[in-house]
């Protein structure tokens, strides 16, 4: 039955559609980037399949497999009444990775293409908080992107340096106060 | 009949005082908040120790419970707290990732809260047995008796204006 | 644009005053009309170390005297970093991993990581492996759900209640310990199978924990369920729709709670969760108490689903025996030279599971836990993804605690059941 929604995908969306597999029971299809939204939008509202529940959005980052573009935006789909999911892949590219948001078709994906940003550093068009979500503010740069050191710290506040060395050696030897 | 007495030191008395009335603070963040729950809970009872007792305002405690792992987010929020505490106060780092980050090693992690503020006692474990904090709590019971802890022994660095005993250290 | 079906519109910015309610006042402003005392508005910051926030989260609340105008909530002060450290972390080295994600029921997400990286390879553990999957899955959840318990009430002041379910949670650990050797952090789990048999006489001692702990929780039920002030702080309080609930994605109890009858243990039946009678409690008002009310249910559930799976369990292997993936035995590895190169190449290289990209999912304490893995083919995951369900449940907290009164926030808070290693990762 789920063969069925990248049929229906194909029919409709002929061009945008760039590659479907089912890999493992996983009904996956690539889609340009320009037709996320549309695509969403229409897996969402169609009755016949109702995908009403955004059940994951991540990214992934290819670097290491030289593929381009070298991210893919990943969306997992899950209709509650039809039982069937689907996963929707974006192929964005370095500098200025962008797709359009979906945070106004499932209201969770406000967090989650903010997680996208903050780990990945990839934005979403039309956003309406394009913030850091687990990491602050202050921190440079997007941690799981392959080419950032994974114990590269970027630390917002440590103890002065040799403060402990220093207290150690002032420390009169055998000495006791009152208090 | 002759007089009894005995005599001692009055910093000992207090410091037998303090290592019974331990009012902790628990910075829970992680997994060993799980553990840290069973210890105040029926079979391990830290009640036992006279520090059963959590204080929820850093202002009323004295020993800071740092449970789990701290991230860099966290650290100013941790510093904080500890500044808040008055002094003495102790510190126990619950924990391998409170002590050095354990397997976390990572851009997000700090690598043991000893980076940040001073610690009086480590406890490994991931999480840690629930003896094994009891054991860390008898331990920092002796280093307080001893005057041995870290805010103790700053105490007797800096001047009392109040206290002729306590001069800074002669060169 | 579907947005009209949501019941409640996305909340307009933070100033807007709340029906029935007249608009703020700015500072040093009065209102004529002498009906009402002025109020200002004030900001509150709750967190991110705050007694009842188990786990650590920031909420920045805009209040009008009690109420609540809006509540930002910010997470991410437990992020850890688990991606990153799992793709540089053979397959099999990510289970401790996994175990922190959830840290109160670490085996559910032993047994989802498993079952995904199994997914990948195209493989299937043992029977008896399965089995007891399920017997300690549904442990954990037991766990899970009385440690939700033991918070919910000690947050809203019954403090000795907490007591009682740590009590029957130490039972819960007793018999994980029993059988993977850690109290909390099992890994226990292993591709293809897992770690140990069960010890011989688990199943009597198990029986007899339920019988033990089943009293507990109805011990709880009795005491608790109907207490007035119990009740006055969850009965009708931050209800969410069910169509609200599906649009943030909330899965597990929460959205039972809503009235949405999804449990992935019945709608996309795993191991042998097919093979047990089991049901799936739901709520009717979508409300604190319904959330609290299906927890209790579940672990009566979760109780009979034990009962009937060492009914139903055989003996027979519990790894899988390919030497791709499974370890050799110890005396294999110290006496053959085939063993230890095995040996050596899965603990260095790991298992090398072939190229593609996998979504799997189970249900786990709070809700559908998924795992995404993308493979290369080498020994180590290109990306392991987890879908994590309060990270969900969370995105709607600040939704629902507009327009409640700042004594709300605990009891609902409390019922999202936020875990940190899990939100944040």
């Amino acid at each position: 039955m789920s063969l069925d929604v990248l049929k229906q995908l194909a029919e409709q969306f002929g061009r945008a559609l760039l590659r479907t597999h089912s890999e493992r029971g996983d009904d996956t299809a690539v889609i340009e980037a320009a037709a996320i939204r549309a695509v969403c939008l229409w897996l969402r509202d169609t009755p016949e399949l109702a995908f009403d529940m955004l059940t994951d959005l991540t990214a992934v980052d290819y670097l290491e497999q030289g593929r381009r573009p070298r991210f893919e935006v990943v969306y997992h789909l899950y209709s509650l009444p039809r039982r069937h999911r689907v996963r929707l892949k974006v192929g964005v590219d370095d500098p200025a990775a962008e797709v359009d948001t979906v945070s106004d078709l499932w209201r969770n994906g406000n967090w989650l293409e903010r997680e996208v940003w903050d780990l990945y550093g990839i934005k979403f068009r039309n956003h309406p908080d394009m913030r850091r979500i687990l990491l602050y503010e202050a921190f440079e740069g997007h941690p799981l992107r392959k080419d950032y050191v994974k114990d590269r710290r970027q630390p917002l506040v440590r103890r002065p340096a040799g403060e402990i060395a220093a207290a150690l050696g002032q420390r009169p030897a055998a000495r006791r106060s009152l208090i | 009949m002759g007089l009894e007495f005995t005599t001692g030191r009055l910093a000992d008395a207090i410091n037998w005082a303090r290592k019974y009335s331990l009012f902790q603070y628990p910075f829970v963040t992680a997994c060993c908040g799980m553990e840290f729950m069973a210890l105040w809970g029926p079979r391990f009872d830290v009640a036992r120790f006279g520090a059963e007792f959590p204080r929820f305002s850093p202002r009323q405690a004295d020993l800071l419970m740092v449970v789990g792992t701290v991230t860099e987010r966290q650290a100013p929020v941790l510093k904080r707290i500890y500044e808040q505490i008055c002094e003495p106060k102790w510190v126990v780092s619950f924990g391998v990732c409170a002590s050095s980050g354990g397997f976390y090693q990572n851009y997000s992690t700090v690598p043991g809260i000893d980076h940040v503020i001073p610690v009086d006692v480590y406890i490994p474990g991931c999480p840690p047995q629930p003896e094994q904090v009891l054991d860390a709590l008898i331990m920092l019971q002796q280093r307080i008796q001893d005057g041995r802890g870290w805010s103790q022994r700053q105490q007797q660095l800096e001047p009392s204006p109040r206290d002729p005993h306590t001069r800074p250290p002669q060169p | 644009m579907r947005d009209a079906k949501f019941a409640r519109p996305l909340p307009p910015d933070a100033d807007a005053p709340l029906p029935g309610r007249p608009a703020l006042l700015g500072h040093g402003q009065q209102r004529n009309d002498g009906q009402e005392l002025p109020t200002e508005e004030m900001v509150l910051n709750m967190g991110p170390s705050h007694p009842a926030m188990h786990g650590t989260v920031h909420l920045r609340l805009v209040l009008d005297g009690e109420k609540i105008t809006s509540a930002g909530v910010s997470v991410g002060y437990l992020h850890r970093g688990f991606e990153k450290e799992c793709e540089a972390h053979t397959w099999a080295e990510n289970f401790p991993y996994t175990d922190r994600l959830n840290y109160v029921s670490p085996m559910l997400n032993n047994v989802g990581y498993a079952l995904a990286v199994e997914k990948l390879l195209g493989v299937s553990a043992p029977a008896r492996a399965q089995w007891i999957r399920m017997i300690v899955g549904e442990l954990a959840r037991l766990s899970d759900h009385l440690t939700y318990l033991g918070a919910q009430v000690m947050e809203l002041g019954a403090f000795t209640p907490y007591f009682y379910v740590i009590k029957a949670r130490e039972w819960v650990w007793d018999l994980l310990e029993l059988v993977s050797g850690a109290r909390l952090t099992h890994a226990y789990v292993r591709i293809g199978g897992v770690a140990a048999d069960l010890p011989p006489d688990f199943a009597a001692r198990t029986r007899e924990t339920l019988e033990r702990l089943s009293a507990v929780v109805e011990e709880f039920d009795r005491l608790i369920t109907r207490n007035r002030i119990f009740m006055d702080r969850m009965q009708g309080v931050a209800v969410i729709s069910a169509d609200d609930a599906i649009s943030h994605g909330w899965t597990g109890p929460c959205l039972r709670g809503s009235g949405v009858e999804y449990d992935v243990r019945k709608a996309h039946p795993y191991l042998f969760y097919d093979r047990v009678a089991f049901e799936i409690p739901i709520g009717a008002n979508g409300d604190n108490m319904d959330r609290y009310l299906i927890r209790i249910e579940e672990t009566r559930q979760s109780c009979a689903i034990i009962r009937q799976c060492l009914q139903q369990i055989e003996p027979g292997a519990i790894q899988l025996t390919d030497p791709r993936i499974s370890l050799p035995t110890k005396a294999q590895a110290y006496n053959t030279i085939e063993g230890l190169i095995n040996h050596f190449k899965l603990v260095v290289d790991g298992i090398e599971v072939p190229a593609g990209e996998v979504y799997s999912y189970t249900e786990a304490g709070n809700g559908e836990l998924g795992f995404y893995l993308v493979a290369d083919g080498s020994g180590r995951p290109v990306k392991c993804r987890c879908r994590p369900p309060c990270f969900m449940q969370m995105t709607a907290l600040g939704h629902l605690l507009r327009g409640l009164n700042i004594a709300d926030i605990i009891p609902t808070f409390d019922t999202l059941n936020m875990i940190g290693g899990e939100c944040d990762r």
